[in-house]
């Protein structure tokens, strides 16, 4: 680790002014971050922790009867809380391990955006709005690639707001080291359609199955999936499995998600 | 019933209390005054030529106090290498140099090329940021079979190749066995990959080195299995100090699997620089750098021919197996593919006839050397996958193949140089059979079906040679060093006893099982008897602890000590008690005379014996204190069965371990619990093994499985509740306790287990797969299935 600043703004204003300094950082929880400076692979000159402002924690519902969870929520609150979204709950549940779910928050993993991480896939898959200090992002728009999104720098996510589908369900088929999802499929049946969302897969990110949403759309049973596949050609490879092997796993763990779906 | 005390007591681990509650003493704990720390530089190529090194902007950098190079060793020993093999042309084996610092090359990612002390650690890894290095990179050897093709890169310029040895056993058998492939009804033949792994002790490898001025004297704290056997090898082979002027400590040290046996450039380098910055020098690894530095481990590519007569009688052994060094050689490292695996190969069969053959190589990767078992799980692993194989080849019951060729008669000589003393394979298996409930498998394989799944049962056998090992045969076998064990009793005036032993508990429990032998012993409390290790300045030199010999070397030697002592209070008892020394008899801590009442306490006996008032001063010296050295006349031979039952999803590959049993002969007993313990850590790691841990490189050099972020380790959600027994015993014949060990079995007989209940489920969906290489991830299980 380098030496840096630190500060722990107490609210949203604050933390945005703060982050105005060259090369200022924000922190969540720092699982990801904190790692990253004990390799020294990253050099802030300051870093400003998120933890503190009342008004991004927790989990609440909109007038339009989204869940909207706060930037710096933690995972274990997520799961605690987000029962009027049982998928999410159970997404958040089962991301890494206690200390990470008590330290880790819903934005800074969006903000990270790991081709292999969980709320990815869950955003993406609810088409949920990713709400920052100044605007407000569709999932759809937010995701640009592996480690890549919509926010621009010193961007804090504030708040993300998921709509609540009739049912979902998310399948993560671990990678045996990490835990991280080898391949993460998220269903979710809305009124107006149905939407998949990997991750894990793909060399691009998570990114959304449309074949699979219309075949879901139209009959939302298992084997609607049948007979669909995704090219493993530009799916990730690696020492955990050859892309075609992630692509398999696409349609498997689609299927056992809309089996699961409640 | 059990007994609550003593031999065969489940007595708790007292070490536990301090271990659990934060009272340890790690090597990282220790925090000298006016300590500086180290950073080691380390290559991130897996091969280059150095063409130059600028450390002008680090050396002025805060804090530094002195940045060290290659040639600040210029003169100074290398690393040792403690083995020496022969080939099968009777020649030495290839042994290149190890320096302390990169000289001119870097041969692995990881290989130290300089080394910075500042005042603080932070200081010194910024210092060696500033350090420039420039190298030219060469082509990465890193496949075995590639490295030994003419005109293949050298990793060593200055040898002939990178073949470190073309070994040969028995090599005057190899025409007989050959004629016996010939003459043979069956042959079953397989080709496979003992996976590399990396050890991953909870601890990571921490030296302080400490150099007092005043005394010329050096101290090196180290996470090390065996301190005197750093002191030998360090003292007299790398620094040159004399061993009265050397004392390395081996405090509290949390889990070694082999990986601590060895000598390592850092401890070196710490006792150097601490006398040449007249400063105590700190190393703590990270976790990172554990990767890239801490010796492998098995790492063999091995084909392994089994001949049966038509009566599938065993006829025949003969396996070739290339087997990785990295890119030095490790302290034991050559020893390991030879004589721990070809003298196992064997294993519980009566086979005629055997050659192992085995070629060792050089490669750019991190040196390879023991790990849990070393050579006997790579012996293991072949051998009971290929009767397994051979077994459905012929389309006979896989445990009645082994049954028919047991041996049954011991002693038992087998054809690969061992004598095996006790064993009853029939024994074990006959209990596994017990608790495995195999005929409960079909029904149990028709639920999991129900659900997707398929279900297979994988058995195998296993023996190992323990207590290593007789001084004398291993020195003939290529040891440079003899392998005794040693202990110091110690009796007090008051009666409380200390051993001090040359055994080293780094997780083990020797604290709680050695006190519970010399307390049966002298039929007093264990609480009166506390055991010392780990430092050689208190200790007799002892060789450590490593391949399952502390109860059964270690121990005897501290039997041997205890006796002697018995002897002597004897006699000061029977001077007490004005009888004949013949008569005098110990039992339950007091001494009486034989058909008498007559009996004097053992503190009254040890209180005279140092307030000699009335003593027999004129036949025996006060005191009591006695030392044993005890070298084994033979290894031991522990044995077993165990069977694994696994489930298979075959929609993703992934496998789940659903039962587990383990049916073990380690002779006798001391500490149920503890052996329990030890079996379950063995089966988590042959387990870890056998489905999760892979250390992969890839075709530069570069490890790709770097971190716990692609190094999969076994975790208590990947293993079932293990099925455990250990009351088929034969004792040992040849040491005073009749023990043999139990550190290492778990490892060595879990992996085929596995292996073949993955097979036997996907066979019986049709599929025609014979082998899978481990480890046996969903992704691999998938691709058998769908290849
Ligand atoms: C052992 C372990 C296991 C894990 N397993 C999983 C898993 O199974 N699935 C999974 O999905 N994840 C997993 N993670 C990652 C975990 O979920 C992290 O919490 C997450 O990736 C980052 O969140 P954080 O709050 O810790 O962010 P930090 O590490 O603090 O920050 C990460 C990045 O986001 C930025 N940032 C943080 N908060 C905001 C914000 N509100 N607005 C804008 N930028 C922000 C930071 O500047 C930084 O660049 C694991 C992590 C660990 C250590």
């Amino acid at each position: 680790m380098y030496n840096f600043e630190f500060e722990k703004p107490g609210s949203v204003a604050d933390a945005v002014a703060a982050l105005g300094a060259d090369d200022a950082q924000a922190l969540g929880g720092g699982q990801t971050l904190i790692p990253t400076l004990k390799q020294r692979l990253a050099m802030p000159t300051k870093l400003v922790s998120l933890k503190g402002i009342a008004e991004m924690q927790g989990v609440c519902t909109g007038d339009d009867g989204a869940i909207c969870i706060g930037g710096a929520t933690s995972h274990a609150t997520v799961a605690a809380e987000a029962g009027a979204y049982p998928a999410l709950a159970a997404t958040a549940a089962h991301i890494g391990d206690p200390a990470v779910r008590n330290r880790g928050t819903i934005g800074g993993s969006l903000a990270n955006n790991d081709p292999s991480a969980c709320y990815p896939a869950a955003a993406l898959g609810s088409g949920a709005t990713i709400v920052t200090n100044t605007r407000e992002i569709a999932a759809d728009d937010y995701f640009q690639g592996m480690f890549t999104t919509a926010l621009d720098e010193g961007e804090i996510i504030t708040e993300v707001r998921f709509p609540v589908p009739e049912k979902a369900n998310y399948q993560k088929f671990v990678q045996p080291a990490s835990r991280f999802a080898l391949v993460g499929v998220y269903v979710a049946k809305y009124a107006d359609g149905v939407r998949v969302a990997i991750t894990g897969a793909s060399n691009d990110g998570v990114f959304r199955w449309t074949e699979a949403e219309a075949a879901l759309s139209s009959n939302f049973s298992p084997d609607a999936v049948d007979g669909l596949s995704l090219s493993g050609d530009d799916m990730i490879s690696d020492l955990h499995g050859t892309g075609d092997y992630r692509a398999h796993l696409c349609g498997v763990m689609t299927k056992r998600a809309v089996a699961a779906a409640a | 019933m059990p007994k609550d005390g003593g031999i065969g007591a489940s007595s708790k681990r007292r070490e536990d209390v301090r271990f659990l509650t934060g009272a340890g003493n790690y090597t990282d704990d220790i925090n000298m005054h006016g300590q500086a720390y180290v950073h080691f530089l380390r290559s991130d190529i897996a091969h280059g030529t150095i063409t130059n090194i600028d450390t002008s902007a680090a050396a002025s950098m805060p804090g530094v106090v002195r940045i060290f190079t290659g040639s600040d060793f210029e003169g100074v020993g290398g690393m040792p290498c403690g083995w020496q093999v022969t080939d099968k042309h009777g020649q030495p084996m290839q042994e290149p140099a190890h320096p302390i610092l990169a000289q001119g090359k870097v041969r692995h990612v990881g290989e130290p090329i300089a080394a910075v002390v500042a005042d603080s650690l932070a200081e010194a890894r910024d210092a060696a940021e500033a350090i420039v290095v420039d190298i030219n990179e060469l082509p990465a050897v890193v496949d075995m079979k590639a490295a030994l093709q003419d005109g293949a890169t050298k990793v060593h310029d200055d040898l002939d190749n990178n073949l470190c040895y073309d070994w040969g056993f028995v090599e005057e058998n190899k025409d007989a066995v050959n004629k016996a492939f010939e003459d043979a009804a069956h042959v079953t033949s397989l080709e496979l990959v003992n996976n590399r792994l990396v050890a991953n002790p909870m601890e990571p490898r921490v030296a302080v080195g400490d150099y007092a001025r005043g005394t010329d004297e050096s101290t090196l704290y180290t996470t090390s299995q065996n301190p005197h056997v750093i002191r030998l090898l360090m003292g007299a082979f790398v620094l040159g100090i004399p061993e009265h002027k050397l004392r390395v400590v081996a405090p509290d040290v949390g889990g070694g699997f082999g990986t601590k046996i060895f000598h390592y450039q850092e401890e070196a380098f710490c006792t150097f620089a601490a006398k040449a910055c007249n400063r105590p020098v700190k190393w703590t690894s990270s976790r990172t750098e554990a990767f890239i530095s801490d010796a492998h481990g098995r790492d063999h590519v091995t084909k392994i021919e089994l001949a049966l007569d038509a009566d599938n009688n065993f006829t025949a052994i003969r396996t070739e197996t290339h087997a990785n060094m990295g890119a030095y050689l490790s302290t034991f490292a050559p020893s390991v593919p030879t004589w721990l695996h070809g003298t196992l190969m064997a294993g519980n069969y009566k086979t005629p006839l055997i050659y192992v053959n085995v070629k060792a190589v050089f490669t750019n990767t991190v040196p390879v050397d023991a790990y849990r078992g070393a050579g006997r799980p790579e012996a293991t692993f072949q051998l009971e996958r290929v009767v397994d194989k051979a077994a459905r080849e012929l389309g006979v019951d896989p445990i009645a193949l082994r049954r028919q060729n047991f041996i049954t008669e011991f002693p038992y000589a087998t054809p690969v140089a061992v004598e095996y003393d006790t064993g009853d394979y029939h024994g074990t298996m006959d209990k596994l059979e017990e608790m495995g409930d195999f005929a409960g498998f079909a029904a149990r394989r028709a639920e999991s079906e129900k659900n997707g799944k398929l279900r297979g049962l994988g058995v195998n056998c296993y023996i190992e040679a323990c207590g290593i090992a007789p001084s004398n045969l291993v020195g003939q076998l290529g040891a440079r060093a003899g392998l005794y064990e040693s202990a110091t009793v110690r009796v007090n005036a008051t009666g409380g006893l200390v051993v001090m032993t040359g055994s080293h508990s780094h997780g083990q429990g020797h604290e709680t099982s050695f006190a519970q032998v010399v307390a049966e012993m002298i039929g007093i409390d264990e609480n009166m008897v506390e055991i010392v290790h780990g430092d050689t300045a208190n200790t007799p030199m002892g060789m450590g602890t490593y391949g399952s010999r502390s109860i059964a070397v270690g121990g005897s030697a501290m039997v041997r000590a205890t006796e002697k002592i018995i002897n002597k209070a004897k006699k000061i008892a029977s001077h007490l008690l004005e009888a004949s020394e013949a008569d005098i008899e110990l039992k339950d801590g007091a001494f009486s005379v034989a058909g008498t009442d007559k009996s004097v306490a053992w503190g009254d006996v040890t209180l005279a014996a140092y307030v000699p008032h009335n003593y027999p001063l004129e036949d025996i010296e006060p005191g009591l204190e006695e030392t044993a050295f005890y070298d084994p006349s033979n290894f031991t031979y522990p044995s077993g069965a165990y069977a694994c039952e696994v489930e298979v999803d075959p929609d993703t590959g992934k496998v789940t371990i659903e039962r587990f049993a383990a049916a073990d002969d380690f002779g006798n007993i001391i500490n149920p619990m503890i052996v329990t313990g030890q079996v379950h850590g063995g089966l988590a790691q042959g387990i870890g093994q056998a489905l999760l841990e892979n250390c992969a490189y890839d075709e530069n050099g570069q490890l790709l499985s770097a971190s716990y972020m692609d190094y999969a380790m076994p975790r208590a959600d990947d293993l079932p509740m293990f099925d455990v027994d250990h009351s088929s015993q034969t004792p040992c014949t040849h040491n005073p306790l009749g023990v043999k060990g139990c550190g290492e079995a778990g490892a060595i007989g879990s992996p085929p287990a596995v292996v073949n209940a993955v097979v036997d489920a996907l066979q019986s969906a049709g599929k025609d797969v014979t082998h899978i290489d481990m480890p046996l991830s969903p992704d691999r299980v998938w691709a058998a299935m769908n290849g």
